[in-house]
């Protein structure tokens, strides 16, 4: 019963505790990256401080200006290839955009990588990359280069997809969580839930919660006004997908040693969303999310953040949740409607469905 | 969905623990039975909120925390039955037996599937004819009834490949054992909202007649149990003992006798063993026997060694009876965790030990 398990669990692969053990136990351990070690959305690559050697010259060039990339990798296994408000491919584009967009830069280029399942209808296949082509197009990004392997009946689940991407970070633009600071306030652009409950549903075949549209969405369009909105002001930004709006705030609150405070109230969810979370005993707040973003900006900036959020399609729903703090460093704790406060944990797995 | 918000209703909390506090006059201790009134109680932060006088414990109402290492280990032994697909709900792939748990079993190739219905274990039997589908049934009265449905749709179908596991357990008989242990001293009990659904106000009688004790039987929004705690204050300090109910929107007195009348149709009362109590007579329900050739004990019985002993220091066992608080635990928080959960308590989003830890103690 006791010690670690010596296996992989599924719920290794949920977002929680356990997942990031084994990155950091096995993959930062053994790829010995200081930039992987810093577990950002996607890796930010100075170039600065390189010489480039011009092809046909002897001589070196001198140092360029600084270029910073962002870069990031993201794989996608989902169930049922298609769901409300998305399917695979969009999720694919949009994810990897995402990574890229939270982490300040300006998305341009992804690759595509399919492990297909032989027997996957044709149809099926062209129907997911046409949407892959639709969502890059609305992202503004090409997706320039890509792999396809087929495996045996049973080696795969219909389709995965990798996409990896780079992109363009501005000068002057550096977002992380350790530039979180006590008083910054903390904003999302809208409703959460949306995502993992319409997936839930769409699996398990429950027709109550037939109304729920994934969020999905690229964000970068949204991201860069922000950014041009309120320049310096924001501090960091991350996308809450596996594990929910809780875990991602866990994560930063250990990574920056700050408090984070929220109000439940204040967090907007859908009111489907919410019904379908009470019926399964699940809450809201772990639930993956792939169109939203948590920002926390400086507090003299936040009215100027979102208005900017809620000038945007995507955003209209935008709020102010929360703050950063001095206080208890590294939890999160939350303000209940009733006016408790409590901690809200990091989970560890999955969330399940109750029983009881 | 605007009816939650109506239950959660700022205002009308603020009035009702001013009312408990007014009436409030004596230390009293109320348990709630049911883990999801624990889990409701922490997420909300309601505790925190009573006056120092009215303190609440958690029973052992998590019916993930109370299944034996002896039947865990007997239901990873069953999945490990030629081609067999073992099927139950959520928590119970993460509890540890005493030698690992289902979802360790499942990453070493048992075919172990996580269902949200037994109606859905049943369908994976339709789905897999030449495989035996054995589903684990674990919860109280609550979910029992539905087990005992999808038997019945097994007989009328003839799916032969459907079997049950049943670990199945009553809740008076728990409660029953915790107070003749006397081992806390209780004012009053949080009645279970859904068991008493099905089971009726009416089964909580012999609290007031035997043992001099108030049950209201409570739902799961705040003002739900913000209501019951109330009344069970009034009833504490009036000395005037009974069973009432504050769930009237989901328990009639005589609960749902369609489903109890199912769930007897399949199972009969019989000795269960409880994580933390040990077997207690007539506090589980068995198959039939003109359904033992769905009981999967009986069909493939599986050898298993004598269970390794408890983990040292962990005291879920006394948590569930409500005896300590989990902080109390010498291995909360230092080595038990719900990453890596010494007792079943810290595993089950139910248990009392995953709640304070997921939601902290009072701040």
């Amino acid at each position: 019963m006791k010690g670690e398990p010596q296996t992989i669990l599924l719920a290794h692969g949920s977002g929680g505790q356990l997942s990031h053990e084994l990155v950091e136990r096995v993959f930062v351990r053994h790829f010995d990256s200081s930039i992987l070690a810093e577990l950002n959305d996607a890796a930010i690559i100075e170039f600065g401080g390189f010489n480039f050697h011009v092809p046909g010259s002897t001589n070196l060039q001198p140092e360029t200006d600084n270029l910073k990339l962002a870069f990031t990798t993201d794989s996608y296994v989902i169930q049922p290839l298609f769901f409300p408000g998305g399917d695979i491919g969009k999720l694919a584009v949009c994810g990897t955009v995402n990574d890229l967009a939270v982490a300040g830069a300006e998305p341009r280029y992804l690759s595509a990588g399919f492990i297909i399942e032989e027997g996957l209808p044709l149809e099926t296949l062209e129907r997911v990359v046409v949407s892959m082509a639709e969502t890059a197009r609305a992202a503004g990004v090409q997706i320039v280069t890509g792999d396809t392997k087929v495996v045996n009946h049973g080696a795969a689940d219909g389709l995965f997809i990798n996409t990896a991407g780079v992109g363009v970070v501005p000068p002057g633009v550096h977002l992380s969580p350790s530039n979180l600071r006590p008083g910054d306030l903390i904003l999302i652009n809208g409703t959460i839930g949306d995502h993992g409950m319409a997936v839930m549903m769409q699996r398990e075949g429950m027709e109550f919660g037939s109304s729920l549209v994934s969020d999905c969405a690229p964000l970068n369009g949204l991201i860069a006004d922000l950014l041009a909105a309120c320049p310096g002001a924001v501090h960091c930004m991350r996308d809450p997908t596996r594990g929910g709006l809780v875990t991602t705030l866990n994560e930063w609150a250990t990574a920056a040693g700050a408090g984070i405070e929220i109000e439940e109230t204040a967090i907007p969810v859908r009111e489907e969303v919410r019904a379908a979370c009470e019926v399964l005993g699940l809450d809201p707040l772990y639930v993956a999310n792939e169109g939203k973003v948590i920002v926390a900006v400086a507090p003299q900036a936040a009215d100027q953040a979102l208005a900017a959020l809620q000038a945007h399609p995507l955003g209209r729903e935008a709020a102010l949740i929360g703050q950063v703090t001095d206080e208890h460093p590294g939890r999160v704790v939350l303000h209940t409607p009733l006016g408790a406060r409590r901690v809200a944990e990091m989970l560890v797995g999955a969330q399940l469905p109750r029983i009881c | 969905m605007k009816y939650i918000d109506e239950f959660r209703d700022p205002a009308l909390a603020r009035r009702l623990l001013e009312d408990i506090v007014r009436r409030s006059t004596r230390p009293v201790q109320f348990m709630e039975f049911c883990g999801g009134h624990t889990h409701a109680i922490f997420k909300f932060g309601l505790r925190q909120m009573l006056p120092p006088t009215v303190r609440l414990s958690s029973g052992p109402g998590c019916p993930v925390c109370v299944t034996s290492a002896t039947d865990l280990d007997r239901a990873i032994a069953l999945a490990g039955v030629p081609d067999a697909i073992l099927a139950t709900f959520g928590d119970m792939v993460r509890v540890p037996g005493s030698r690992g748990s289902l979802q360790e079993a499942r990453s070493r190739g048992a075919d172990v599937r996580v269902v949200y219905s037994t109606l859905d274990a049943l369908q994976i039997a339709r789905q897999n004819p030449d495989r035996p589908v054995i589903f684990l049934g674990v919860g109280f009265e609550t979910t029992a009834p539905t087990v005992a449905a999808a038997v019945l749709q097994a007989e009328e179908e003839d799916i032969s490949n459907f079997y049950v596991f049943s670990v199945h357990k009553l809740t008076p008989p728990a409660t029953r054992a915790i107070l003749d242990a006397g081992e806390v001293r209780l004012s009053g009990i949080i009645g279970p909202g859904h068991v008493t659904t099905i089971i009726g106000a009416d089964a909580w009688r012999f609290l007031p007649d035997d043992y001099g004790m108030p049950c209201v039987v409570a739902g799961f929004e705040p003002l739900d149990i913000l209501r019951t705690v109330a009344m069970l204050v009034e009833m504490a300090e009036e000395g005037r003992p009974a069973v009432r109910n504050a769930y009237g929107r989901s328990v009639r007195a005589e609960g749902n006798r369609t489903a109890l009348k199912i769930m007897y149709r399949v199972f009969e009362v019989g000795v269960a063993d409880w994580r933390g109590f040990g077997p207690i007579p007539d506090s589980g329900l068995v198959l039939r026997e003109e359904y033992t050739h769905r009981d999967a004990t009986r069909v493939f019985p599986v050898e298993i060694a004598p269970p390794a002993a408890e983990p040292k220091g962990c005291r879920c066992g006394e948590v569930l009876r409500g005896v300590v608080e989990p902080p109390e635990c010498p291995l909360f928080r230092r080595v038990c965790s719900p990453r890596t959960p010494v007792g079943p308590c810290m595993v089950s989003a139910e248990g009392a030990c995953a709640a304070y830890y997921q939601y902290g103690e009072e701040t």
